[in-house]
């Protein structure tokens, strides 16, 4: 009797159980798909069609049974979810969401970096780096810190600066205030002009420029109006070989390539020209002096490395050599040229020498 | 900020701008939505309840604009930068197409996509006398039928329908506060979307059970025409920056067995001048000192 009686107890326990957990649990033929950062889920499991059909109330009823299964799948999950009780033990209950899988599109594009100004890759070239200024400054005469700039200011507010030294050299008439006044005013229009320079600069980096325009369109740099120059030049009907030249351009019209592409004379041309370029080039590999200007292959070298060096470590080390490294010996300017003059001469020399 | 040509002169202008130019993390997508030339009371009644259920991500124009999405997007496009919203809601009435609403989203201030629905029955939120949810509460989105997999245009509404209605991205959510709950069917060729209320009930473990109550505007919608954007302007689209993947942590290793091991580095240490624990008993008392050294002398003594 008491082992019936047990049994009988224990099997309503196990309906209670299933109960409880019948309140709670869908029975769904597909899984529905969760994306739980975004509280998203999907059901791929076709509806009813037929019964959703008909409209009224029984449709209404239909879809609210439906959106009633599938929340409460989704908030079983989210309830999974790792919780903590946020701010002390009384607090709400807070889950911790994981990252949004679904892939949606982003509003803008995402952030370019933007080319270095002039001053940046100059710095970065020499291995200057920034320092960090102090916001306050000692006023000696204050006997206070004061600002860097602004208001109140640690060198006195310098509208009310009654006395200006002319200096050594200057006209002893001229009017110091008003030179001060107008350096000042250069010296903000060359900033901003530099400051629109370089956006110039990243903006034309960043998007693809399309061809410079032929006619002048009064702004524009040094570069492009020698391209446009070069362009209009070879414009005529005999593609500018009949152009009148300036008094130091070369005979020949620049090639359109710019000189890139490797041009190589015929196997049996001019006898001449083969035998004087010959024995010129004996002649030089014979002389004492070298034809290579070795402080000014040394100088660029040096260069090169330091920008390499001050690329590697950047942040890490700050390059030592600073001014004094580079002060070597100054190449001789005409160096390159002293070269070139004397070559024509030797080949004019070795032209008459075969030929007479 | 950096390609601005006119540097802005004070800081909140700069705090404005900043807010508007492109980032790593984006803002969360506010939404603009737009009477049309010819728009009615449903169409009108249907913006202004969209607008409670996103406010604060939206804005609701008050007067009529004549313009013609399908035709012209520069005016969209313009309102867009105007008022830095990606997401669009575009009411117009016409016998041609009845109470439509055209939905969209703009990428870099260019529309991206565009779909025109059509609403067969609304009901609004004062329609139904029920208590709401407060403002701002973020929804549980959730989408049924096999439709929204089938076709591209399917595929496309619910990516437009999630972006439009998801809402701040948070990092965790209070699980009480899961109040409402967005619900879209599709089937026979319209959308049935519906808004609830959820209560949660006891059940008799930790997972409560849910009851729903209808609450907010409940729409029925028929795909109308559709204006997508090619594949790869989508693609483009969809690309995040590299910056965004978790940066990996240096210094820290697991093994087999699940411990986290992590490595200090140190510099070099003078060993003679380590603080080590004081050890009573070997201190030198001052009898055994004075005996070391006059035992250490007369060796040397000796010695020399």
């Amino acid at each position: 009797m008491a082992a019936v009686r047990v049994e009988a107890v224990l099997a309503a326990a196990e309906e209670q159980e299933a109960e409880k957990w019948r309140s709670i649990t869908v029975e769904k033929e597909l899984e529905l798909e969760y994306d739980l950062g975004n509280l998203l889920a999907v059901d791929r499991n076709p509806p009813p069609a037929a019964a959703l059909r008909g409209a009224g109330p029984r449709r209404e009823a239909l879809l609210q049974a439906l959106a009633r299964d599938n929340t409460q799948l989704l908030v079983s999950r989210l309830w999974e979810l790792p919780a903590e009780r946020a701010g002390g033990a009384g607090g709400p209950l807070v889950a911790q969401l994981p990252e949004p899988t679904f892939r949606l599109p982003r509003e803008k594009p995402p952030p370019k970096p933007r080319p270095p100004t002039r001053w940046e890759q100059f710095a970065r070239l020499k291995g200057i780096r920034r320092k960090k200024k102090t916001s306050l400054v000692w006023d000696e005469q204050a006997k206070e810190w004061r600002r860097r700039w602004g208001y109140r200011r640690a060198g006195g507010d310098p509208s009310r600066a009654w006395l200006a030294e002319v200096p050594a050299g200057a006209d002893p008439e001229e009017d110091q205030f008003a030179r001060l006044r107008r350096e000042k005013r250069e010296r903000v229009a060359r900033n901003e002009l530099n400051r629109l320079r370089n956006l110039a600069r990243a903006h034309r980096a960043g998007s693809a420029v399309p061809a410079a325009p032929l006619h002048p369109t009064g702004h524009q740099d040094r570069d492009e109006l020698r391209r446009v120059a070069n362009v209009a030049r070879v414009s005529t009907a005999s593609l500018g070989r009949f152009q009148p030249r300036l008094p130091k351009e070369p005979a020949e019209p620049p090639s359109r390539s710019g000189g890139k592409k490797r041009r190589f004379e015929p196997l049996l041309g001019n006898l001449a020209a083969e035998r004087s370029r010959q024995l010129e080039l004996l002649r030089d590999m014979g002389k004492k002096k070298p034809v290579l200007d070795i402080t000014r292959a040394v100088n660029k070298q040096l260069r090169q490395e330091e920008a390499e060096a001050a690329a590697a470590n950047k942040g890490k080390k700050q390059s030592k050599r600073g001014k004094r490294g580079r002060r070597q010996q100054r190449p001789g300017r005409s160096g390159k040229k002293s070269a070139a003059r004397r070559q024509p001469q030797q080949q004019k020399a070795a032209g008459g020498g075969t030929g007479g | 900020l950096i390609y601005c040509y006119r540097k802005p002169k004070t800081k909140r202008a700069k705090r404005f701008l900043e807010k508007r130019e492109p980032k790593l993390n984006e803002n969360t997508k506010n939404a603009m939505l737009i009477k049309g030339g010819n728009a009615n009371l449903t169409v009108t009644e249907v913006l202004k309840d969209i607008y409670a259920v996103k406010k604060p991500f939206a804005v609701l124009y008050k007067r009529k604009n004549v313009t013609r999405p399908f035709e012209d997007q520069t005016s969209l496009e313009f309102f867009s930068k105007k008022s830095d919203c990606s997401l669009f809601l575009f009411g117009s009435h016409s016998k041609k197409r009845p109470n439509n609403l055209i939905i969209g989203r703009m990428f870099d201030y260019h529309v991206l996509d565009m779909i025109e629905l059509g609403v067969e029955k609304f009901v609004s939120l004062k329609d139904i006398k029920n208590s709401k949810c407060p403002e701002g509460t973020k929804p549980m989105l959730i989408f049924a039928g096999d439709m929204f997999d089938v076709s591209e245009e399917y595929r496309r509404l619910k990516s437009l329908l999630i972006d439009f209605f998801r809402g701040p991205t948070v990092p965790s959510i209070r699980l009480a506060g899961l109040e409402y709950v967005l619900h879209f069917t599709a089937v026979d060729g319209k959308i049935y979307m519906r808004s609830y209320k959820v209560l949660l009930k006891k059940s008799g473990c930790k997972i409560p059970r849910i009851e729903l109550e209808e609450m907010g505007p409940s729409l029925d919608l028929v795909l109308r025409r559709t204006h997508l954007a090619s594949d790869d302007l989508y693609k483009l689209s969809l690309k995040q920056p590299k910056g965004l993947k978790p940066k990996k942590k240096k210094n820290i290793s697991h093994d087999v067995f699940g411990t986290t091991y992590g490595r200090l580095h140190m510099q070099k240490q003078d060993l003679s001048k380590l603080q080590t624990r004081k050890m009573k008993g070997l201190k030198k008392r001052p009898a055994e000192k004075s005996a070391e050294d006059g035992g250490a002398t007369p060796k040397k003594s000796k010695s020399a």
